[in-house]
């Protein structure tokens, strides 16, 4: 079963992949390529926490911290040193510093579900008022200013590499789909190894799991620095998409979200998250241009509602009606 | 000389004065913005994200009826929390009641919450900044001013405080609430009305944070995204307090405001609130159950 599941994933994956990079950037405007980029980038995120969150049992409000610090080192980088591949990289690399930190004090403490979930939100709301107070232009690392409201603007687009050729849109849009699918597949492969059963052993019972002789404490700082790596490279490539980062990244509406992208696709699943992700961007972007109500009031009700109605988030609920479909099935048969 | 060493002296000693006043008012505003929540945390053990937005419902509530014609006094002390505390017993009601017990879920319902109330304020209020003067006048000492009104926030923190500690230990409310928190099968064995008093709790906890919100909103002006300036700064000092309402919250506050303060007047408001938040994430590596959890575990 659990090698057929594997297969299953690595097939569906395969499709996926030659659909959205061998057919899509030919069938579509350029414009409609960048929006999808922007959704695979928040997909990429939202995986993230659906990993440390559905199979480490951390709830963390802060994917958002370091998702915005890899894109404002990445924009640091890029534009003091003129090298973007160096810029992914540094992003990447602060980012699993920062988690390798916050996760000592958080993981060493033993802290409980509400604490983890108030010391990560505080965080993020830190990052945001720091962030949106260095206006002045003495607050600067290297030549970059920080910017604050304003942010950082005119970020490089990553270059082939080598040369000093920039990625048109298309290319972009495939790098970022390639590197979901990759994240995609990575993780599921995390998941399946001794590290990833662990992992879950942890989340259903840590005590049970000390017991047996792991240590909990490193079992989830490890897991949650695979998320800040992967919420950073997210952020890296969300910067270049866009050219700009600002403090919003850091803002509660954004974390809000990425919890609501995990909840709705499905906690415990790692595709959930990432179509999640899609569909609430979708309809953020619509909402924005409707214009009829608040994103943040529709975004709070749809919160609500999907905890109160349901829970367990839409993919597992699929899963299991065609489980039950396909059960009745077997069983009519004679 | 002699004289210059004496002006040397006053100044000093009118430093000091103000620099106490606002370390104080600094724990009282403080102490008075997380009462509510540790109320709602400590008794039910519900993480109430929304707690900002009830703030600023009650900065609004106070500020809405002063300026339909409403005494000051009566729309602050009384109009705002009774508001406040009335949406309090419909969260309760609609959102609450469906997942005591479940902590995850609570936290991220209350957010979605906190996210409509945003929205629907900034829907009726739009985003300018409203606000009422501070009353009393400002107090001269040196050549320093400060508002008398900061002297009324510390008192009325303080009887707050107080009052709360006198209802919890010697009325009969108190001892019900107390003991339904402790163990709501005896309680309600020994025909306590649980779901009652589940309700007139988040009540009070509302009403509380709404008669906070309107005391503030004089000196902080009302946004409707006023509750984001709040929110980090009660969570934190209720989580470190630990589940004792009154000495966790109260001695937190007192330990968070002198350092948030301190920074702050030594270099800018930000770096206060981020001082806050360290002292708070070291704190919580060494006393994961707060303060409370280690220290006073049987107090009120």
């Amino acid at each position: 079963m659990r090698a057929l599941q594997s297969h299953v994933t690595t097939i569906g994956t395969l499709v996926a992949g030659i659909v959205l990079v061998g057919i899509v950037p030919f069938a579509v405007a350029p414009f409609t390529l960048a929006d999808l980029t922007l959704y695979a980038a928040m997909a990429i995120l939202a995986m993230s926490l659906g990993f440390i969150w559905g199979f480490g049992g951390i709830l963390s409000f802060g994917q958002s911290v370091f998702f915005g610090v890899g894109g404002y080192t990445y924009a640091i980088v890029a534009l003091n040193f003129d090298s973007p591949s160096l810029a992914l990289l540094a992003a990447i690399a602060v980012a699993v510093t920062g988690a390798l930190l916050l996760g000592y004090f958080i993981f060493w403490g033993r802290l409980s579900d509400v604490y983890l979930a108030v010391i990560t939100l505080t965080i993020s709301l830190i990052f945001f008022m720091l962030m949106n107070s260095m206006s002045s232009s003495i607050y600067r690392i290297g030549d970059v200013p920080i910017g604050g409201y304003n942010g950082i603007p005119g970020i490089p687009p990553l270059v082939v590499p080598g040369t000093d050729r920039s990625l048109s849109v298309a290319e972009t849009y495939v790098l970022v789909v390639t590197v979901a699918l990759l994240v995609y597949l990575g993780l599921s492969w995390l998941i399946r190894t001794k590290f990833g059963r662990i992992l879950c052993s942890i989340k259903e019972n840590e005590v049970r799991a000390e017991l047996l002789g792991y240590d909990a404490r490193l079992y989830k700082l490890a897991a949650f620095a695979v998320g800040a790596a992967i919420a950073g490279m997210a952020g890296a490539l969300f910067a270049v998409y866009s050219g700009l980062i600002n403090p919003d990244v850091f803002g509660i509406g954004f974390s809000a979200q990425i919890i609501v992208w995990v909840m709705l696709g499905g906690l415990g699943t790692l595709i959930g998250p990432a179509l999640g992700a899609v569909l609430i961007q979708m309809l953020v972007v619509w909402l924005g241009k409707v214009q009829v109500i608040d994103a943040n009031m529709a975004l709070g009700v749809l919160f609500i509602v999907a905890v109160l109605l349901v829970p367990a988030g839409l993919v597992p609920r699929l899963q299991g009606l065609l489980a039950v479909a396909f059960g009745n099935l077997a069983r009519s048969r004679p | 000389m002699a004289l210059v060493l004496h002006d040397m002296n006053g100044l000093l000693m009118d430093l000091l004065a103000i620099t106490l006043l606002e370390i104080f008012y600094g724990i009282a505003s403080l102490a008075l913005i997380s009462l509510g929540l540790a109320i709602i945390f400590g008794m039910l053990r519900v993480i109430n994200f929304a707690h900002g937005e009830f703030l600023m419902i009650g900065g609004f509530s106070f500020i809405m009826l002063t300026s339909a014609g409403v005494n000051m006094w009566i729309a602050m002390l009384i109009g705002a929390p009774l508001i406040v505390g009335l949406l309090g017993i419909v969260v309760e009601r609609v959102v609450i009641r469906n997942l005591y017990g479940r902590i995850v879920e609570t936290i991220l319902a209350t957010w979605g919450l906190s996210l409509f109330l945003m929205g629907a304020a900034s829907l009726l209020f739009g985003y300018f900044q409203r606000g009422v003067s501070p009353p009393f006048g400002t107090l001269k000492i040196g050549n320093y001013q400060e508002g008398v009104y900061s002297i009324f926030v510390i008192v009325l923190a303080a009887a707050v405080y107080l009052s709360t500690y006198l209802v919890l230990r010697y009325t009969k409310l108190g001892l019900i609430a107390r003991a339904t928190m402790q163990n709501p099968e005896m309680a309600s064995s020994l025909g306590v009305a649980r779901e009652k008093v589940y309700a007139v709790t988040f009540f009070c906890g509302a009403a509380l944070t709404g008669l906070a919100g309107a005391v503030l909103a004089p000196i902080a002006g009302v946004v409707p995204t006023s509750g984001l300036a709040y929110i980090a700064r009660s969570f934190i000092t209720v989580i470190t307090g630990g589940a004792t309402v009154i000495a966790g919250t109260g001695i937190a506050s007192v330990l968070f405001g002198t350092v948030s303060q301190l920074t702050a007047i030594l270099t800018r408001p930000v770096w206060g609130e981020a001082a806050l938040l360290l002292t708070a994430v070291i704190l919580l590596r060494f006393l994961p159950a707060g303060i409370t959890g280690r220290y006073f575990r049987n107090g009120l």
